[in-house]
């Protein structure tokens, strides 16, 4: 056990001071004058002088030597200062994040889990049943193939457009304002529902194919075919069949993740919801690197954490892999 | 001489006679040709005011009007073409970086030179991919064709490296592999004859799939404003239809239509993927 989480701690950790460098590196790489464009922008607002003052010795420093701006900057990291943001002028980015990362775990969270339970078993299905196969399979690899936006069009279009059952634009309805009340929950869900669909779609059809194939891999194989000499059922078959492909799938999770979260930007633009992805778009239209900076932290910090996670059940669930972890060719 | 010819080639007889291949290439060769000649047969330019705006497709209109009266065929098409090269291009760097990585990180499997490439494909891998992407197209303040296949392909290639390396791995300890080492054929050349030649087939689809993978990439950047910065692109027409409510106003025609035809696209080089696979692997073609 040791042994598996170090090295994959390794990599996290690697992972993670690599992104820190890349939010360090990228602004001095790039051409043009960063200083002065935040110099401009900050110029027009109470109070803009002394925190955009702060702002530049925090994560410029241009005058110290280039290791002592980097030891700097990774103060701010582990203090959690990222600065101030320039759209929401002068909340910390900080604050706004803690407000936005809400409602990404709030969408993705819980697709991800159930787009992964229904897709493995609609997949399990496919897997042993050929007509079934046939008449699912096209549907599950369009939906695989299918951008998120694109999906969340589609999904705008159908249920907020034609239908008109739900919402299309924000998390709760202009007139509603956050609190524990039956009304606002029921709101926040009624907004919450499309998002989360689409997050659910267009996920599922790569689950069931990663499924199907797993299980037509073990169909294949010797303990399957003696178990239908025995006269095992169809059923009792794919069950084992289903606990054997479940394996790669978790592994498959932790792969993805860092897709799944991209596409929720993505679709958080579309339904204009207010998650990092949106924060994110609206710091690079705005050009409020800071905030940028942050959301992008937030983000390879949350997808390394849900990698972590899904590796220790990956160890609870699959004890070989210790075994096959150490002794991988 | 037909004859000899297919019984040479036998793994493309089984693969043109495959039913999802043949399916799935019709389709491809469809949307290349729409991409190659719809800008030709288009009568506006891609910017240009083509008429009434609010219009369902016409024959006049194949993909109706823009709120703003732009030809939605047109961009479309041209779109198309630019979203296909970027994809094609990133989607070859990337297959090649990826081929490198694990072509060497195999041949080597097991040394510390193994581990420190396969720490770097991890660190890529669990990397996410738009957002890396987002920081550095916002800073790109001129983004060409090349740019944006390569910014692309930067984070495309990791599974690439890992699946090769493991078929690598398996492909080393064959005993022509060995009898190449020991006959001192220098490394770049075991990996090219004899390692590289026997994985044709498998690094076809590869690409396939990675070309796949960054044409979502790059049409997830367009539709975020972060591609080009010169034309139009798939993305960018949603996102124009996105930000103007075209959804809303029931506009299909503008925010579907464009998105749909790369869906199928994709869809079917999936099929011919799966086809291939098919005729590739003899197990499967007995089926």
């Amino acid at each position: 056990m040791g042994k598996y989480l170090r090295k994959k701690l390794i990599i996290y950790i690697i992972t993670f001071i690599l992104a820190v460098t890349i939010n360090f590196i990228i602004p001095r790489m790039m051409p043009g004058d960063p200083i002065q464009s935040l110099l401009s922008r900050f110029s027009g607002m109470e109070g803009g002088r002394e925190i955009l003052q702060d702002q530049l010795t925090l994560l410029f420093n241009l005058d110290q030597p280039l290791w002592e701006q980097y030891l700097n900057f990774w103060k701010s990291v582990f203090t959690l200062d990222f600065g101030i943001s320039i759209i929401q002028f002068p909340t910390p980015v900080i604050d706004i994040i803690k407000r936005a990362i809400v409602y990404d775990l709030a969408v993705l969270f819980p697709a991800i889990i159930l787009s992964w339970i229904v897709g493995n078993k609609l997949g399990a299905y496919s897997g042993t049943d050929k007509k079934v196969d046939n008449a699912s399979m096209p549907f599950f690899y369009f939906l695989a193939s299918s951008p998120y936006f694109w999906m969340a069009g589609i999904v705008v279009f159908f249920f907020g457009v034609v239908i008109g059952w739900f919402p299309i634009s924000g998390a709760y309805s202009s007139t509603a304002s956050p609190a524990f009340t039956w009304n606002f929950i029921a709101d926040f869900l009624h907004h919450w529902f499309l998002p989360f669909f689409t997050m659910f779609l267009v996920q599922l059809g790569g689950w069931a194919i990663g499924m199907r194939n797993m299980i037509m891999y073990e169909k294949s194989s010797n303990y399957s075919k003696y178990m239908e000499t025995l006269g095992a059922s169809k059923k009792l078959i794919r069950r084992y069949g289903f606990r054997n492909g479940v394996l790669p799938q978790v592994t498959g999770l932790a792969l993805r993740i860092g897709r799944i979260v991209g596409g929720a930007i993505t679709v958080q633009v579309v339904f204009n919801y207010p998650g990092l992805g949106r924060m994110m778009l609206d710091a690079v239209q705005n050009q409020d690197y800071f905030l940028m900076q942050g959301v992008f932290l937030t983000i390879v910090t949350m997808v390394l954490a849900a990698n972590f996670i899904v590796d220790i059940v990956y160890m609870f669930i699959d004890p070989r892999v210790r075994l096959s972890f150490t002794e991988e060719v | 001489m037909a004859k000899d010819f297919w019984a040479k080639h036998e793994n493309l007889y089984y693969a043109l006679t495959n039913k999802k291949v043949i399916f799935g290439l019709t389709i491809v060769a469809f949307v290349f040709l729409l991409a190659a000649f719809g800008p030709m047969i288009a009568q506006y330019e891609y910017d240009e005011y083509a008429g009434q705006g609010y219009l369902p497709p016409s024959s006049e209109h194949f993909f109706g009007t823009t709120i703003d009266g732009k030809d939605v065929f047109t961009r479309t098409v041209n779109g198309l073409r630019s979203t296909l090269l970027v994809g094609a291009i990133a989607g070859s760097i990337a297959t090649l970086i990826g081929c490198i990585i694990g072509f060497v990180a195999g041949y080597y499997g097991g040394t510390i030179f193994d581990e420190l490439l396969m720490m770097l494909t991890n660190i890529f891998v669990v990397m996410p991919q738009l957002a890396l992407l987002i920081v550095i197209a916002a800073f790109l303040e001129v983004r060409g064709t090349f740019v944006m296949a390569v910014i692309v392909a930067s984070t495309a290639w990791p599974w690439t490296a890992r699946a090769v390396r493991s078929q690598t791995l398996s492909l080393k300890n064959q005993e022509y592999v060995s009898l190449s080492r020991i006959s001192s054929i220098s490394v770049g050349r075991i990996l090219r004859e004899d390692i590289a030649s026997n994985m044709f087939s498998y690094v076809f689809m590869v690409f396939i799939q990675q070309f796949n993978g960054t044409m979502l990439a790059t049409v997830q950047l367009e539709f975020l404003g972060l591609g080009p910065t010169k034309g139009i692109s798939l993305g960018l027409v949603m996102q124009n239809a996105v930000n103007w409510n075209g959804i809303q106003l029931g506009m299909w025609w503008w925010a579907i239509i464009p998105g749909l035809i790369l869906t199928i696209l994709i869809t079917a080089l999936y099929f011919i993927n799966t086809g291939l696979d098919a005729a590739f692997n003899p197990r499967l073609r007995e089926m």
